[in-house]
């Protein structure tokens, strides 16, 4: 008899205890967690909330576009704003992104126009032509298929002796995905550099967490691939900014990969393709979770420190407008894409059944 | 020059390739130590270390990714499945993302990955190892599938694969890794993709066959001349994209043809062989072209192996049935 206690069911209660989502900045803009506050700087303070205005105003923008038929396939992103910039901002221009279709705005903060965000909306592939430099995918929309080549991306950069990361998102959905699993597994096994997040945002378009695991919280995944793992408050940005920071200073010490769930909420629908939210969610739901947004709590916050105004917010408002009606009239000037055009850019060199069939596009196209 | 088997020849290749281009990168479940289950990596992780050449752990959907990831940085992947029924595990690799990311990035990224995967009947395996599934493959816009059949060809074509800018699926069939020798160079040499190879000339029927089919027709072949026919075996080596001036110039010569094939009849790359010929060359032909394959089933148990698997026999009655015709 070894003595030891024989007891699974106490191990996982023992293991879902230690996951207590984190948080620096509660509902009402106060900082209940002083000693994790960040030093970021004033100007910091107000780039991180310029950036966050300003994705909401492209947010309610690129709906209406998509309603007037200017844009085609979106997902709203209002909502996620902490999750989706605060994590961003503790990211370093040589960090690879590796998103899904609701990480739009991400990848634009990373460096990809407007202009070819809305054609990737548009369903054009000039919207997908990454700029050099540019250290981002195009949107992935396998759910979770992201994740595994996100262990490949943080794999070559160990290779290469990079300083840099690779981050990927997915959400609640994705983390039921093999390739979740895989992704995360993988890079444990080779400790490569990588951040994985899980945008909790409670539904995967209708069905909720609850349906998708067994596992008090998505966070916990990470013990299994062996890997850091922490549930933040995702409706918080200096909760997951702190998160972010860490996971990337371990990441890039060689320490290999971090997961980090945020709990956030989408207020809109999953997309603009037809979904209802009010055949899942009630109004009482909507309404608890508007209490928590991002963007209120973080203007409390700056109020406090003197470094917002509503001049200042009107103004970033006024910006984001003119520059999105910028980026629409750039997007409107794409080529119309042909048959020869999505021909040529199948291969390096193209082989004789394409060849012959880009000749008779060539002829009906020239019609 | 040295006689080799070709899991030798294979084996060479890669060794080449390592050896040339510091970005090319070995990797898949059991290559390393092990140096594969079928030995094709042997002795390769020693001679090259850990960092390229390395076990992966066992999820082929992880192995697709990783080979994604790391193709984005630069590198040349050249992941192993280890039996390539095993490939519906990373399906959405393959043909979700490997073979789309040049379309959907409109050129900006590539994947000049070569993914290597044992296939084939004959050797009395389990269940999901022999599947013949290049018709799949094949059926994917974005892929170069190539099957060798001699050491010779699988040395040189592995090697254009290798340095190929865009995703190829290299099939190795189990029953011709060791079934014999030939003479192969011990340096580098490239056998394009696309390329189709007279295996042996004739004038009154072309058979057209890959893989292990390549060396039953050629005995089929040798049997029909004892008759008095003789027959052109001509190997496809890649099945997407089709070698077509071969393949027609063949069928102009001989005006006759069958193709042979391995796999089940429905659908596959037989079918698209006879489609091509029917479109191109029908006024060519002194006879309808047929088809040799094995049967609409599920791949056989093991014991049922042998009756179910096309061979020799079957290929000179369906032969018989065009020249006679």
């Amino acid at each position: 008899m070894s003595g030891k206690v024989f007891d699974p069911k106490g191990v996982l209660q023992d293991v879902e205890s230690k996951f207590e989502m984190f948080q620096i900045l509660n509902e009402n803009g106060e900082v209940v967690n002083p000693e994790y506050e960040p030093k970021l700087s004033d100007e910091e303070l107000v780039e991180l909330m310029t950036r966050m205005v300003y994705t909401r105003v492209l947010d309610q923008r690129s709906i209406s576009l998509n309603r007037q038929g200017r844009l085609g396939f979106y997902a709203p992103t209002a909502g996620q704003e902490a999750s989706q910039l605060a994590s961003h901002f503790a990211l370093e221009k040589d960090d690879w992104i590796l998103p899904g279709y609701r990480d739009v705005p991400q990848i634009v903060w990373h460096g990809l126009p407007l202009w070819k965000a809305f054609l990737f909306s548009r369903g054009h592939f000039i919207g997908n032509q990454i700029p050099e430099g540019v250290n981002i995918l195009p949107p992935q929309i396998i759910i979770g298929a992201q994740y595994i080549q996100a262990a490949g991306v943080a794999l070559g950069i160990k290779k290469r002796g990079g300083k840099n990361v690779a981050v990927t998102y997915t959400g609640d959905g994705g983390s039921s995905q093999g390739d979740f699993y895989e992704g995360i597994n993988f890079a444990g096994a080779y400790k490569a550099p990588a951040i994985f997040f899980i945008q909790n945002n409670q539904y995967a378009i209708s069905t909720p967490r609850d349906i998708q695991t067994a596992a008090k919280t998505l966070a916990q995944k990470g013990i299994a691939a062996g890997i850091p793992c922490v549930q933040v408050d995702g409706m918080d940005p200096l909760a997951v900014y702190v998160a972010t920071k860490d996971a990337r200073e371990r990441a890039v010490a060689g320490e290999g990969p971090t997961l980090i769930e945020t709990i956030c909420y989408r207020y809109g629908p999953h997309t603009m393709s037809g979904d209802d939210p009010t055949r899942y969610r009630t109004e009482d739901i909507d309404n608890e979770w508007a209490k928590k947004d991002p963007i209120v709590r973080f203007r409390k916050y700056l109020e406090g420190k003197g470094l917002w105004s509503e001049e200042k917010e009107t103004e970033v408002i006024e910006r984001a407008k003119e520059e999105i009606k910028e980026a629409i009239k750039l997007a409107d000037q794409a080529p119309k894409q042909t048959v020869t055009d999505l021909i040529s850019i199948m291969h390096e060199e193209l082989p004789f059944n394409l060849k012959e069939q880009y000749e008779i596009y060539k002829a009906k196209e020239s019609k | 020059m040295a006689q080799m088997t070709m899991i030798q020849a294979i084996t060479d290749a890669l060794r080449t390739e390592l050896k040339n281009d510091e970005n090319v990168l070995v990797f898949g479940e059991d290559v390393g130590v092990n140096g594969g289950v079928f030995r094709a990596t042997e002795g390769l992780q020693k001679e090259f270390g850990v960092d390229r050449v390395f076990d992966t752990p066992l999820a082929e959907s992880g192995i697709g990714g990783l080979a994604i990831g790391l193709a984005l940085q630069g590198f040349r992947p050249v992941p192993e499945i280890q039996f390539f029924g095993f490939v519906y595990e990373v399906m959405d690799s393959i043909s979700g993302q490997i073979a789309r990311y040049r379309f959907r990035t409109g050129g900006t990224f590539n994947m000049p990955i070569t993914i290597r995967s044992p296939f084939g009947g004959g050797v009395h395996t389990p269940e999901m190892h022999s599947d013949s599934l290049e018709g799949l493959m094949a059926q994917q816009p974005g892929l170069k599938v190539v099957i060798p059949s001699t050491p010779y060809d699988a040395k040189g074509l592995l090697i254009s694969a290798i340095r190929d800018n865009d995703p190829v699926i290299f099939l190795e069939h189990l029953k011709l890794y060791r079934s014999f020798r030939q003479e192969v160079p011990e340096e580098a040499y490239t056998i394009p993709i696309g390329k189709a190879d007279v295996k042996r000339e004739g004038k009154d029927l072309s058979i057209f066959a890959y893989g292990l089919m390549v060396h039953e027709s050629l005995k089929a072949a040798e049997e029909l001349e004892k008759e008095g026919y003789s027959v052109e075996v001509v190997d496809l080596r890649t099945v997407q994209p089709l070698d077509i001036d071969t393949i027609i110039a063949s069928v102009e010569k001989t005006n006759r043809a069958i193709v042979v094939q391995e796999a089940q009849k429905q659908a596959g790359i037989a079918a698209n062989v006879v489609s091509e010929i029917m479109e191109r060359a029908v006024l060519s032909l002194e006879a309808p072209v047929l088809r040799v394959a094995a049967p609409d089933t599920i791949y056989p148990f093991p014991q049922a192996e042998n009756v179910w698997l096309p061979n020799y026999k079957d290929i000179i009655e369906t032969a018989k049935k065009v020249l006679t015709f």
